[in-house]
């Protein structure tokens, strides 16, 4: 368990003292919710509509910008060498590392989602329902960005490709994410909504360590 | 007394082996393209010229004998893929990743070809080219992961490697595929109700289901000798890579 521990403070000390990640993560994900009004025009109507989906869309792609640091600069390193000879199984460490993946690039941008709230006129209680939804939602973002980024680390050329896979599983996410909060349905649909998103961000946390320590260690040796 | 250790040679081990596979299954590859493409010649017959044209439909629903094939391959392909991947993961068998590998392409053109009818299919019937249908939708997305499979297997330059992680990754979306399936039809159903237009009915005339399951054989069949003799190429890929890596290193004269 201390090892776990360890991994995790390790982690979070890391991007905390990096060189101001956070700070180009959350703004990264302000300007791409900001962009859009440029694009649709300042139709505040259409905007409070479409808000939700912006929102979703902006994390989503602010989570994917941050997978390639996630194992990659551990294996540039040598870290994950010896992550893999370490006394905790490696499943264990990469479910270090997506805990503070969550906390350090999902738990961020929920907290700056205000901004975009009042830039987008969304609503109080669409803003509630909203924040609710990322709170449930981004987990499962984070356990299939360990996924993409553990199958595509051992790659030279990864880049893009991590994205690129790990978008077509991310669907449900999106779905159950921006249908718990738009009331479209009625509200006993959102709440359906909202619990088959937490329902997911359970299952993929707690298996995709598994299948992430499985890729790395295989796609290593 | 002494007992005989020597391992036995199955056909389970005779399959393991590259060249052993390529020396049993080659024969197969001739009678396999003959039978798909009588099958075709007999589906491609009944379908265009020996079967009556739909009454609402017209002549469009000979579209059907490419489509639903293609569709059910789409997913078929994932299948064996899924299977070969467990192959890869459980047992190591080594012609399990070189199944994997030749199935990705395969299962993305079939995927692309039921997209692409089913588009072509959908603009006389339901007026539009796409519609974001919950199955059709899912198919793109199952597109999407193909197509994702194949870069992956790209990105690798080792190629057995590769197949372990590639594997990891097709589990993962075969656990996920019915996931991304029921979400879409939440979705889909949430969105816009009752327009969802099936065109299959509730029974089909029989001059229709003989082309159709003719074309269905016939599909699946090609997709058989397609992927014998995509293992076969990768085998001697391989080989290849294999000779000309010595050759650079100089153990070759």
């Amino acid at each position: 368990m201390s090892g776990f521990i360890s991994v995790l403070s390790r982690e979070i000390r890391l991007s905390l003292r990096g060189g101001g990640e956070i700070l180009t993560l959350v703004l990264f994900f302000v300007i791409v919710g900001a962009v859009v009004p440029f694009a649709v025009g300042p139709d505040k109507a259409l905007l409070a509509r479409i808000a939700p989906g912006i929102v979703w869309i902006a994390a989503f792609l602010a989570m994917l910008l941050g997978l390639e640091k996630l194992f990659g600069p551990d294996r540039a390193d040598g870290t994950l060498a010896l992550y893999r000879l370490a006394d905790i199984p490696l499943s264990a460490v990469v479910a270090a590392k997506v805990i503070a993946h969550w906390l350090t690039a999902a738990l961020p941008l929920i907290l700056a989602s205000p901004a975009l709230a009042l830039l987008l006129a969304m609503d109080g209680e669409t803003f509630g329902r909203t924040v609710l939804s990322l709170l449930l939602g981004t987990p499962a973002l984070a356990g299939f960005g360990a996924i993409g980024a553990a199958v595509t680390v051992a790659t030279r050329r990864g880049g893009l490709l991590a994205p690129i896979l790990i978008a077509p599983l991310s669907v449900p996410v999106l779905i159950f994410g921006v249908g718990a909060i738009s009331a479209s349905g009625g509200p006993d649909q959102a709440q359906a909504a909202a619990l088959l998103l937490a329902a997911l961000s359970l299952m993929v946390v707690v298996l995709s360590p598994f299948a992430a320590a499985l890729a790395i260690d295989w796609g290593e040796d | 007394m002494t007992i005989d250790t020597t391992p036995k040679m199955t056909w389970w081990n005779r399959l393991s082996h590259p060249g052993q596979f390529v020396a049993l299954t080659r024969p197969l590859v001739l009678p396999l393209a003959l039978l798909t493409g009588v099958l075709f010649a007999v589906g491609l017959w009944y379908g265009l010229f020996s079967s009556p044209p739909e009454k609402y439909m017209g002549d469009t629903v000979r579209i059907m004998y490419v489509h639903v094939p293609t569709a059910w391959l789409s997913q078929f392909v994932y299948a064996t893929m899924a299977v070969s991947a467990l192959g890869t993961l459980v047992w190591r068998h080594p012609m399990a990743d070189v199944s994997m590998k030749a199935a990705a392409p395969l299962g993305a053109a079939f995927t692309a070809m039921a997209l692409f009818t089913g588009s072509l299919w959908g603009r006389p019937t339901w007026g539009t080219f796409w519609e974001w249908d919950g199955r059709m939708t899912s198919t793109l997305v199952l597109l999407f992961i193909y197509l994702g499979i194949v870069a992956l297997w790209r990105a690798f330059d080792d190629q057995l490697r590769a197949a372990r992680v590639v594997a990891v990754f097709t589990l993962v979306g075969a656990v996920n595929i019915p996931i991304i399936k029921f979400s879409v039809d939440w979705w889909s159903t949430l969105h816009q109700p009752a327009s969802v237009f099936r065109p299959d009915g509730p029974t089909m005339p029989g001059e229709i289901l003989t082309p159709l399951f003719a074309m269905f054989f016939a599909f699946t069949f090609l997709f058989v000798t397609l992927q014998l003799a995509a293992m076969h190429t990768e085998v001697r890929r391989r080989r290849i890579t294999t000779l000309e890596r010595r050759a650079a290193r100089g153990d070759l004269k």
